[in-house]
């Protein structure tokens, strides 16, 4: 299918005071072509749970928007270390997460969690030069 | 409900969104954690959000979720930085000297239910 529009967006290693900014402009530029509330609302969790480890967990990274047709994806990819076991990471409740981050409400263990149960489609690839995750929403 | 009656019945101080306190909401869901409420998506419900959790952390959650309105328990008084992320975003942000128990109790008792899942329901 057609791809009609893409963003970027970069996110930088421990930029706690930003957190969520991205997520934020994301939703924005959803809203402003005209999605329905439960899509952007699924596709805002989905960022902002990866905007968040991307700042908790690497050496920085990104997330690209992409609408198409009949689906969105959001790619989000970052540099190193990667994830150990990432099918412990899945586990709702898992976390390596330290404690500065708990206290920002994070680092329950949920963020992966949430982003595969938002998705309609999740793929997640780890290795020590980072992690990428791609997730899908189709449109009705 | 109205947004304002929760003021009134917890006592609470507003910092954003007087305007907005003529809405009414249909639910509450209550959390320091902002994982836990970012499992809260589904839900169509207008809501507010009670939480002890007092940074800008708290405004983005809601953010993400069209939630109204954020309730601080225990008297928390927000910085700078959380009161205008409210502001911005269209939301109320108040605080009342109730701990989060008791908040979420009288709240209850006078008839305002949690968001639930089915998941939770289960148990």
């Amino acid at each position: 299918m057609k791809k009609i529009k893409s963003y970027s967006y970069r996110i930088n290693k421990n930029d706690f005071i930003n957190a969520g900014k991205v997520s934020s402009e994301i939703k924005k530029n959803l809203k402003k072509i005209g999605f329905t509330n439960k899509i952007i609302r699924k596709l805002a969790v989905i960022s902002y749970e990866g905007e968040m480890n991307i700042i908790i967990h690497s050496e920085g990274g990104g997330i690209e928007l992409e609408i198409y047709e009949d689906k969105i994806s959001l790619n989000i990819r970052d540099i190193g270390p990667g994830i150990d076991d990432v099918e412990l990471a899945m586990t709702e409740g898992y976390s390596t997460a330290p404690s500065e981050v708990r206290e920002l409400g994070f680092g329950a263990g949920m963020g992966l969690p949430n982003i595969n149960n938002c998705s309609d489609d999740f793929k997640i690839a780890s290795s020590e030069n980072g992690t990428k995750i791609e997730s899908t929403i189709y449109l009705e | 409900m109205k947004i304002k009656d929760i003021k009134d019945i917890l006592k609470a101080k507003i910092y954003t969104g007087e305007e907005l306190t003529e809405n009414k909401i249909q639910g509450v869901f209550a959390s320091d954690l902002m994982s836990d409420v970012l499992t809260t998506e589904f839900f169509e419900e207008r809501s507010i959000l009670i939480s002890g959790l007092n940074n800008p952390q708290v405004i983005r959650t809601a953010e993400m979720l069209d939630i109204e309105a954020v309730l601080l328990v225990r008297g928390k008084i927000p910085n700078e930085e959380t009161i205008s992320m409210a502001k911005d975003n269209n939301m109320v942000l108040m605080t009342t000297n109730y701990n989060m128990y008791n908040a979420c109790g009288i709240l209850y008792s006078k008839g305002i239910k949690g968001l639930s899942n089915e998941k939770n329901q289960e148990l």
